[in-house]
């Protein structure tokens, strides 16, 4: 993409955990038998007032206060017209102007870059029912029989996050992504499963000759499930839209479907004129206020974002990689911090639970809490690997005992016979003896050569069973041989 | 978006202009001309009606949403007992396996 500079800004859509519906008591239900958590609201029967639920009111404050918006005093809930039958009332319930929060940014880690997306505004709307296309094959809209609708989903509390043309990169993109969801679950506010379609994502992608001002005509890509599929609709995006311009063609504004299976976006409406939605404020709601009080109280519940957490892990001894997969995983962090809350090493923990304890649960199929590793168990064996009380070899072997429930570190290294052998005099009894069998390779040492003095080192360890401090071995041999 | 629906005009002899023709098709109202040229006069009173009132100095007044001074109607999150499937599916023109059935969707 030489020449070419892309603009990328990103819907995201988070579907709030809340007991019941945005504006109706509904359970939260979407699993269950199809339309078996409906009522007049969200059937949108005559007379039916919606009430807005304050659990997702506070929600949708916690993300606007995560991504350092203003959380607006007064905000307004407005109608949004369509004519789709995924929502029983012909419009939405959605925000426009004054949603409840605006201007806010986030930063991001990009390839150890750290970049800021601003945010334009977070509103609060609500989710439509489950459109299933039957017949025709596909399963797609366009040449189905019929449609068969569920509601179960409709009116399920939804937030939408927008952000600013801020993002040059399929990359970037992705990254930013993965740091919502990330934050989205921490608050605690939406289980932010991507693949169950709790958390989804609309990109907006133009190009424009690097250089230029002017924003070139964007497509907005729906469909985008993934992170992984992120990053291959945009790349996919901004690769079909370069090579329209420079075979002299033009983008056309059009909403686009990225396609999972064939890896490409396809068309799925071109219109005459610009979606009108006729926005209207809903005379149903009422205005929506946020005291200074409620917003403060709000604030103060906030958890320790991911950033703030992925600082402490670096200040604690981890580098920024180790860092970010331990926060990223819950049951890793959790060890993480007990392990160094009671002394040990952060470096050493957080190499050894990223390491060798994620192979361990992958070889073995079995959650990290459901093996036997604790927090003090991670104490007690990278404290004996500092003290030299055991190769890293044998630590290895250890940990995957105790992950299986053999006993405590201690334990294990001592039934198994895997401490590393300290008395200097059987190590140095075993220098002689390793010594006097390879005459060649000491007189070589002697005469300036250094390399065979790893093979004597390799010659005693064998001798100890692997169990002699290597570090011991090799100062006891250059003292012997003078190297 | 049904074809036959979409008539392209503008009521010229409107005191306010109008596209009433495009409201008529973002409401998908299939409407003749006579209906046009009825309702794009109604609606043409009614806008100037509205100018009228927007031509009122209004400088330092907060725009008004709704006429009650009262907000925050919230509704505490919890999840009450839901319809029985039935009761209104039953109402409906067509429903197969407990879902409301449509005809296909055109975009």
């Amino acid at each position: 993409m030489s020449g070419w500079e892309a603009v990328i800004g990103i819907e995201t859509h988070v579907e709030l955990s809340t007991h019941s519906k945005m504006f109706c008591s509904c359970a939260v239900d979407v699993a269950g038998p199809p339309n078996s958590a409906c009522c007049p609201v969200c059937l949108a029967l005559p007379g039916a007032l919606p009430v807005p639920n304050e659990k997702a009111i506070e929600g949708i404050i916690k993300i606007g206060l995560a991504l350092e918006c203003t959380i607006n005093e007064s905000s307004l809930f407005y109608r949004k017209n369509y004519f789709y039958p995924d929502l029983p009332k012909n419009y939405q319930i959605s925000q426009y102007t004054f949603p409840v929060c605006e201007g806010g940014k986030l930063d991001i880690d990009v390839d150890g870059t750290t970049m800021t997306v601003g945010i334009t505004r977070v509103h609060m709307e609500e989710d439509t029912g489950k459109s299933t296309h039957i017949g025709g094959g596909g399963g797609r809209i366009h040449d189905a029989d019929h449609t068969l609708l569920d509601f179960n989903r409709a009116g399920v509390p939804l937030v939408e996050i927008v952000t600013e043309p801020d993002i040059r990169s399929a990359a970037e993109a992705r990254a930013y992504g993965a740091e919502i969801q990330r934050i989205v679950f921490a608050l605690g506010v939406s289980d932010a499963k991507l693949e169950a379609g709790s958390m989804r994502f609309d990109v907006n992608v133009s190009v424009r000759p690097v250089g230029d001002e002017v924003l070139g005509t964007r497509t907005e890509t729906k469909n985008v499930n993934s992170l992984r599929a992120v990053q291959r609709a945009i790349e996919y995006e901004i690769d079909r839209q370069i090579n329209v311009l420079e075979t002299g063609g033009k983008v056309i504004q059009e909403t686009r479907h990225w396609n999972e299976d064939t890896g490409v976006t396809i068309s799925m409406r071109i219109k005459e004129e610009s979606e009108d939605y006729r926005y209207f404020q809903d005379p149903d709601l009422l205005p929506l206020e946020t005291s200074a009080e409620w917003r403060e109280e709000i604030r103060r519940g906030l958890p320790e974002l991911p950033a703030a957490r992925r600082a402490r892990f670096i200040d604690a001894g981890t580098d920024a990689v180790t860092a970010g997969l331990l926060v990223d995983d819950s049951d890793l962090s959790t060890l993480f911090e007990d392990a160094v809350a009671s002394g040990a090493s952060g470096r050493a923990v957080g190499i050894w639970l990223t390491g060798e304890v994620v192979a361990y649960s992958r070889r073995t199929g079995t959650p990290i809490p459901d093996t036997s590793l604790t927090a003090p168990h991670l104490g007690e064996l990278t404290g004996m690997v500092d003290e030299g009380k055991l190769s890293f070899s044998a630590a290895k072997e250890v940990l995957i005992a105790v992950m299986d429930g053999e006993g405590t570190p201690g334990d294990v290294a001592e039934a198994k016979d895997l401490f590393q052998v300290s008395d200097s005099g059987a190590i140095e009894s075993a220098v002689e003896s390793v010594l006097a069998e390879n005459p060649d390779a000491v007189n070589k040492i002697r005469s300036g050569e250094t390399k065979p003095l790893g093979f004597l080192v390799g010659q005693v360890m064998r001798q100890m069973g692997g169990r002699a401090d290597p570090k011991v071995v090799h100062s006891l041999l250059r003292k012997r041989t003078g190297a | 978006m049904d074809e036959s629906s979409t008539r392209v005009g503008t009521i010229a002899a409107m005191p306010v202009d109008i596209d009433i023709a495009k409201v008529a098709r973002l409401a998908r109202l299939a409407l003749s001309d006579e209906e046009l040229e009825m309702y794009g006069a109604q609606l043409g009173d009614i806008l100037e009606h509205a100018e009228r009132v927007q031509a009122l100095p209004t400088e330092g007044v907060a725009p008004t949403s709704h006429p009650l001074p009262m907000v925050n109607a919230f509704r505490e999150d919890v999840a009450r007992e839901s319809l029985e499937p039935a009761s209104f599916l039953s109402e409906a023109p067509d429903v197969k396996d407990g879902q409301f059935r449509v005809p296909r969707i055109l975009g």
